[in-house]
């Protein structure tokens, strides 16, 4: 690994670190989202289980809503905090490649979703006597390979938006019609999973879409990040 | 507008006179009879909609590269003729199925894809409106990745069992039907060329009237 690249993921890791250490300390954005992806599910509960019996292939969609919605939760809070603070132009001026704070954002985000998940997964299996976790690794696979296309995307349209009129109105409508694909696949490889009998490989299917999508987005936020951001 | 004035009395003529008399005097398809005939206008629109994201997104890419005005107008004006042409194909293609499939909607991938791009560019359109002051460069963010994101709706949607005639369809055309149909695409590049140059015309006005107003204040 060569000295620019080295350096660059010091720089990642360094925004990465600096966004987990304000959450550690406040955990507004944590408590916030786990709660509204909790009562989410519970309103999905509420609304499609009858006496028991939930509508059938209605989980894996719940759970790819609830991811979403606390999503955009979480990636409208965390860039109205830096813009609050003023720090966003901070971190805009730090003498640092552009890319490599734009990875680290998504990465802290990433990191925050995934912890949303870990309650998602069992309160869905839970409430909706879905299989979820009968097959573990291409459960996880989906989901981590779905909630980095959506947050990829997402990181860089709530930093674009940061600075803009009516931005909480604008983040979901320009969010989800651009993250349709992503939910396309993560809702379709979960139905995939399951079924009585689990097809794993339409599962792994999606995965590999979803990885390229994700390398796709990631790329070109990358490139469109540092022009899309200069004032 | 003068210099426009001829193209546009082509346009005019082609399509609502020579494409018209064309339509009805090409001959009925043997399965569908008349219905077959919104093809000339449905086809056309929705190959439109799925262009124009990308002249909206290579004058994105301009405008983010070079920060040029003009690539900037292109951009809002292939999005905004994206919602319309998407509206065009959205309206006729029910109509069709309705008498062809015997519902109204299906979700099969061209039609999903061409809702999902329709409402790609609808976001656009809205954010150019109540983004506020620079949302210039965010719908230019925004045009690139919906120029992205076309084949990807296509190919996730893709997968599930389609109903749609395929593309192989045009090239299969008899040969009478095909004169027609590519008639009437041309009409509607025509079209989409027209209403482009007069859209972005129209935005160069306004910024002239903008340059204006502050010079006078200034």
């Amino acid at each position: 690994m060569n000295a620019s690249m080295s350096q660059f993921l010091r720089v990642a890791w360094i925004v990465v670190k600096k966004d987990l250490t304000v959450e550690v300390r406040s955990r507004e954005i944590l408590y916030t989202t786990l709660f509204f992806s909790v009562s989410c599910v519970l309103v999905f509960a509420i609304a499609f289980v009858r006496q028991g019996r939930p509508l059938s292939d209605a989980a894996a969609g719940i759970l790819w809503v609830a991811v979403q919605f606390s999503g955009t939760l979480a990636l409208g809070r965390t860039f109205e905090r830096e813009r609050h603070t003023e720090t966003l132009r901070a971190l805009m001026l730090a003498p640092a490649d552009r890319p490599a704070i734009y990875l680290g954002k998504l990465l802290g985000i990433f990191a925050l979703l995934s912890v949303a998940e870990v309650i998602l997964l069992p309160a869905v299996t839970l409430l909706f006597r879905a299989p979820l976790l009968a097959r573990p690794l291409p459960m996880i696979l989906l989901l981590v390979s779905g909630t980095i296309g959506f947050c990829a995307v997402g990181t860089l349209f709530a930093a674009m938006l940061a600075r803009a009129r009516s931005r909480d109105v604008l983040l979901p409508v320009l969010l989800y019609p651009m993250t349709i694909p992503v939910m396309i696949g993560g809702v379709m490889g979960t139905v995939a999973l399951t079924q009585p009998e689990p097809q794993e490989a339409l599962a792994w299917f999606w995965i590999n879409l979803l990885v390229f999508w994700d390398v796709v987005f990631i790329t070109l936020s990358m490139w469109t990040f540092d022009p899309l951001m200069t004032e | 507008m003068r210099k426009l004035f001829f193209p546009a009395v082509v346009v005019t003529t082609v399509m609502f006179i020579v494409v018209p008399i064309l339509i009805v005097r090409a001959p009925y398809e043997s399965t569908m009879g008349l219905v077959q005939k919104i093809f000339y206008f449905h086809v056309p629109g929705g190959m439109l909609l799925l262009l124009s994201p990308f002249v909206c997104g290579i004058a994105s890419i301009r405008f983010l590269m070079t920060q040029s005005r003009q690539a900037d107008r292109v951009a809002l004006a292939a999005a905004e003729l994206t919602v319309l042409f998407g509206v065009l194909t959205l309206l006729t293609g029910p109509l069709w199925a309705r008498k062809a499939w015997g519902v109204w909607w299906e979700w099969d991938p061209r039609l999903t894809t061409s809702l999902l791009t329709w409402m790609m560019f609808v976001a656009y359109v809205l954010l150019r409106k109540y983004g506020g002051p620079g949302s210039e460069k965010l719908a230019a963010g925004l045009g690139i990745f919906g120029m992205a994101n076309v084949p990807f709706v296509y190919k996730s949607v893709d997968v599930w069992r389609t109903l749609h005639p395929k593309t192989s369809v045009v090239p299969s055309l008899p040969p009478v039907m095909a004169s027609v149909f590519w008639s009437a695409f041309v009409a509607f590049c025509f079209l989409y060329g027209l209403l482009l140059v007069t859209r972005v015309r129209l935005e160069r006005q306004r910024d002239e009237l903008e340059r204006l107003y502050l010079e006078l204040e200034g």
